[in-house]
């Protein structure tokens, strides 16, 4: 057994496991964030991907005793005051989920993307979400809202 | 747990990595970025002793330019690559390749030495490292070695990478200035691996070709430098003939297998068509 310590949205954790347990089962299990969602566990659907020391990355292919020390953001820390995060609203507004299960997974992945490239031309959106699969709305509202947040996402940096 | 038991080591030097993995005597795995190693695991179709994690050493990721070379640290995460300037600007043909590499959150963890080392047949950076004639850096108990592009590679998934030895760094010669390039690559879906891909450099003069490079990926076991092409473009130049030629020409150099993505007689057809796709593009960003 590891002893693991990590900032989860800017709250610090401490837990023990083993070397083995995957990322994404020490962040549902242990931490009981279980927003952060599971899908192939081979790094394929992206369900699982979170923002590891501010990059997106998939923590079904990462060990929980790496992220030792690591600052992580998982779609619980993306609300502000309550209130949404301009993503979230942006994915509501333009019927950008239907069962939300690859919802964190693409609002984590379509995020870094807007961070390295604020004016993204459709094709790189697609590009970009590409890293994630959805299997129910189709792709074309998940492109919509990305594309409707990014304007919101740079007025504020 | 989906991984198998193994014990963990995440050393925070280069010298610690390698008598770790000595230990081991060839059970140990070297985990880089993960992205392939960590689906194996879950899989348990690799079942190490031990894993040795390099991710703790900041020493291994590093881009700079030394000697006409580019060198990268092994460690060199492959959205690194993707952004760094000096990539952009001495090695063109690298940063375009990595576009095709994974996806955004596979390359922020991805590096270019677990690329490598990985040596999967369809993955980019092997080609580009054929293309480019580069070379790796190993380093085992008994100090470095340098390995040439055309000497690492022997089958699938497989290197001459001794157990004990740990690819440390990469190096790629700077490309000439003017130089065209284009990696062009059939995927089902972008961010897939190639079902075949092809790597070109070109350098013109003119009509004339004094530099051409073809590479492929996912058209044999091993990255297949395609140079009795090469060769066509540099007799008989840049025109449409010549490109027809090579083309034709590379479709006879590769021995693809077949598996469940496509049978070898397609990616035999496809080689043709992409080596006649990236020439085209290589030739039209050429200057000189």
């Amino acid at each position: 057994m590891v002893t693991v310590r990590m900032t989860v949205n800017g709250v610090a954790h401490e837990g023990r496991c083993e070397p083995r347990k995957l990322l994404v089962d020490f962040i549902r299990e242990d931490l009981g964030l279980t927003g952060t969602h599971i899908g192939c566990e081979h790094g394929i659907c992206g369900a699982c991907t979170i923002m590891f020391n501010g990059e997106a990355a998939r923590s079904c292919i990462m060990l929980a005793v790496q992220a030792d020390g690591a600052e992580l953001g998982t779609v619980e820390g993306l609300m502000r005051d309550g209130k949404l995060h301009p993503l979230q609203e942006a994915f509501r507004d333009h019927h950008g989920l239907q069962c939300g299960f690859c919802t964190p997974g693409m609002l984590m992945t379509a995020l870094d993307l807007l961070r390295t490239n604020p004016t993204p031309s459709e094709r790189e959106i697609r590009e970009g979400i590409s890293a994630v699969l959805c299997r129910c709305t189709g792709y074309q509202g998940i492109v919509n809202a990305v594309r409707a947040a990014a304007p919101i996402l740079a007025s504020e940096r | 747990m989906k991984p198998p038991k193994f014990e963990y080591h995440a050393p925070k030097t280069l010298d610690e990595a390698v008598a770790a993995l000595g230990r081991y005597g060839g059970d140990a795995k070297v985990l880089a970025g993960g992205q392939s190693l960590m689906p194996l695991l879950n899989f348990r179709l690799a079942r190490p002793a031990a894993l040795i994690d390099l991710n703790r050493i900041a020493s291994l990721a590093y881009i700079r330019e030394q000697d006409g070379q580019v060198r990268l640290g092994a460690m060199t995460r492959q959205r690194t690559i993707e952004f760094s300037p000096v990539v952009a600007q001495r090695l063109p043909l690298l940063k375009e390749a990595t576009r095709w590499v994974g996806h955004l959150p596979i390359r922020t963890r991805g590096t270019i030495g677990g690329s490598i080392a990985h040596a999967d047949p369809s993955a980019e950076y092997p080609a580009v490292l054929a293309a480019l004639e580069g070379e790796v850096v190993a380093r085992g108990a008994k100090g470095d070695r340098v390995i040439h592009a055309g000497d690492l590679f022997q089958t699938y998934l497989t290197t001459n990478l001794a157990p004990d030895e740990i690819l440390t760094e990469v190096r790629l010669p700077v490309m000439p200035a003017g130089a065209g390039y284009a990696l062009e690559e059939f995927a089902r879906r972008h961010g897939d691996f190639a079902i075949v891909g092809i790597a070109a450099v070109v350098v013109r003069d003119g009509q004339r070709c004094k530099l051409a490079r073809l590479a492929t990926a996912g058209a044999g076991p091993v990255p297949v430098r395609l140079r009795a092409a090469e060769k066509i473009l540099e007799t008989e130049g840049l025109g449409d003939a010549a490109i027809e030629a090579a083309a034709r020409k590379a479709t006879e150099l590769v021995e693809p297998d077949a598996d469940i993505h496509a049978s070898a007689d397609y990616r035999r057809h496809l080689t043709g068509v992409l080596t006649k796709r990236a020439l085209v593009r290589a030739i039209g960003v050429a200057r000189g």
